[in-house]
């Protein structure tokens, strides 16, 4: 006998038998080596299984028309959800990408023993219906990487942002002297914001005297340069005198080459040159202790 | 019309050379991505610090224009290993340059810049070759021994 509709025989395998699917589907995984016990309890585990499985029966129920469906579809909302919530997760908890489709193709073959069973020698009734349980899983695999990605760019992205605001620490060393430790690449975007977040902090700190240092610049072209120069020229009309440190003998030579003039902005080769010059501007003198 | 045309610098300007990577220019980061890839390079073979500080910044002056100044390009690596040679080529569909002794010279500049970028990036190489026409665009050629 042939059902009324093409996902019928899915249902009623789905739906006596949704606790077995379960387990078996646990056990594919355990088998697959894709089921990490080392970050997931099994009940954790078990308990994702039931409600990624409750999703696609709902999804398979309402949102397959025919033999066509759409998982961006409103029907398959529920679907998205779950595997958004149990990606998001994994992701954070270090899972692959690769882990993560095997894990959701791995509910193929439980329903592929349940379909044949209830087939019953009728094999283009089996056919037909793996059929459409294929193309559903790999839709769901594939979706599921899709989100896997999505989620690893967030990542990466929220990364950068975290990156852009640490690479522009502002630090107070002493008494109304700041320095600016440089690192990697000084881009105009970034320049301007170390320009912004230091002539801030000069007011707010009612600094004398700045220290920029670019020990961590590898590169210093004529861009970068003029940055600098900039900023130092920006430091100097605060009312503050700005220290450029960090100079190594090469950029110094390149610089030479480039026909860079730094004009009347002081430069020092190292930081604690600049540093111990730094304090006497302000009034101070490093000692030694008498005990030493 | 046809925009003018101009001699990109290609295999037969290059001799018997390996292209080692090639790049695509459009935002800062592949400036940084360019450059990076000519310093690794260098320091694997040997090159002094000074060589690879000197001919990174000549890269990064090249690369830059090309992203500033005609909106983005290209840049390839070139290895020569018997003669033990590095040449990178840069090139642009951008606006080219009229002068190009006038750009060359220290002091002139397009927009707004220190005015040293391409005079520099000449004095920093070993070899510098530039062929440019109006409205078509630059490509420069440099080199340096390992």
């Amino acid at each position: 006998m042939m059902p009324q509709s093409a996902t019928a025989n899915i249902l009623t395998v789905l739906d006596t038998d949704f606790k077995g699917i379960i387990e078996e589907w646990l056990g594919t995984q355990v088998k697959e080596g894709v089921k990490r016990s080392d970050l997931f309890s099994d009940a954790e585990s078990r308990n994702q299984n039931r409600e990624l499985l409750k999703a696609f029966s709902k999804g398979i129920r309402e949102g397959v028309a025919g033999e066509d469906f759409d998982l961006d579809d409103d029907k398959w909302d529920d679907l998205r959800a779950v595997l958004a919530d149990v990606s998001r997760e994994r992701v954070n908890r270090g899972v692959t990408p690769t882990e993560m489709a095997t894990f959701v193709l791995a509910l193929k073959t439980p329903l592929f023993k349940r379909l044949e069973a209830l087939a019953d020698s009728d094999h283009s009734m089996l056919l037909r219906d793996v059929m459409l349980v294929t193309r559903l899983v790999d839709a769901f695999a594939i979706y599921t990487n899709e989100i896997f990605i999505n989620e690893r760019e967030q990542i990466i992205d929220r990364q950068r942002q975290e990156m852009l605001e640490l690479s522009t620490p502002v630090v107070e060393l002493w008494d109304r002297v700041l320095t600016l430790p440089l690192i990697g690449t000084l881009d105009s975007a970034r320049a301007q914001e170390v320009m912004e977040n230091l002539l801030q902090t000069i007011l707010e700190r009612q600094a004398e005297v700045v220290i920029m240092d670019i020990t961590g610049v590898g590169t210093v072209d004529t861009q970068v340069a003029q940055h600098l120069l900039r900023a130092a020229a920006a430091v100097r009309l605060m009312g503050a005198e700005c220290i450029i440190s960090g100079i190594s003998p090469m950029i110094a030579q390149t610089m030479v080459q480039l026909g860079i003039d730094v004009g009347t902005v002081s430069t020092r080769s190292s930081i604690r040159t600049a540093l111990s010059d730094a304090l006497l501007t302000v009034g101070y003198v490093i000692k030694k202790t008498e005990a030493q | 019309m046809p925009l003018p045309s101009y001699a990109k610098f290609d295999e037969s300007d290059l001799g018997a050379q390996v292209l080692l990577s090639q790049h695509r220019l459009k935002t800062s980061g592949d400036a940084v991505t360019a450059r990076q890839a000519v310093a690794r390079y260098m320091k694997e073979n040997g090159a002094s610090a000074l060589s690879v500080t000197r001919f990174a910044t000549a890269v990064s002056e090249i690369v830059r224009n090309a992203i500033n100044h005609a909106g983005g390009g290209e840049f390839s690596i070139y290895v020569d290993r018997r003669r033990k040679t590095l040449t990178v080529v840069c090139w642009d569909n951008g606006p080219g340059i009229a002068d190009v002794d006038l750009a060359l010279s220290d002091g002139y500049t397009s927009g707004g810049g220190l005015g040293r970028g391409l005079g520099g990036a000449k004095r920093l190489a070993g070899r510098f070759e530039i062929r440019t026409a109006v409205n078509a665009g630059t490509s420069v050629l440099m080199s340096v021994n390992l």
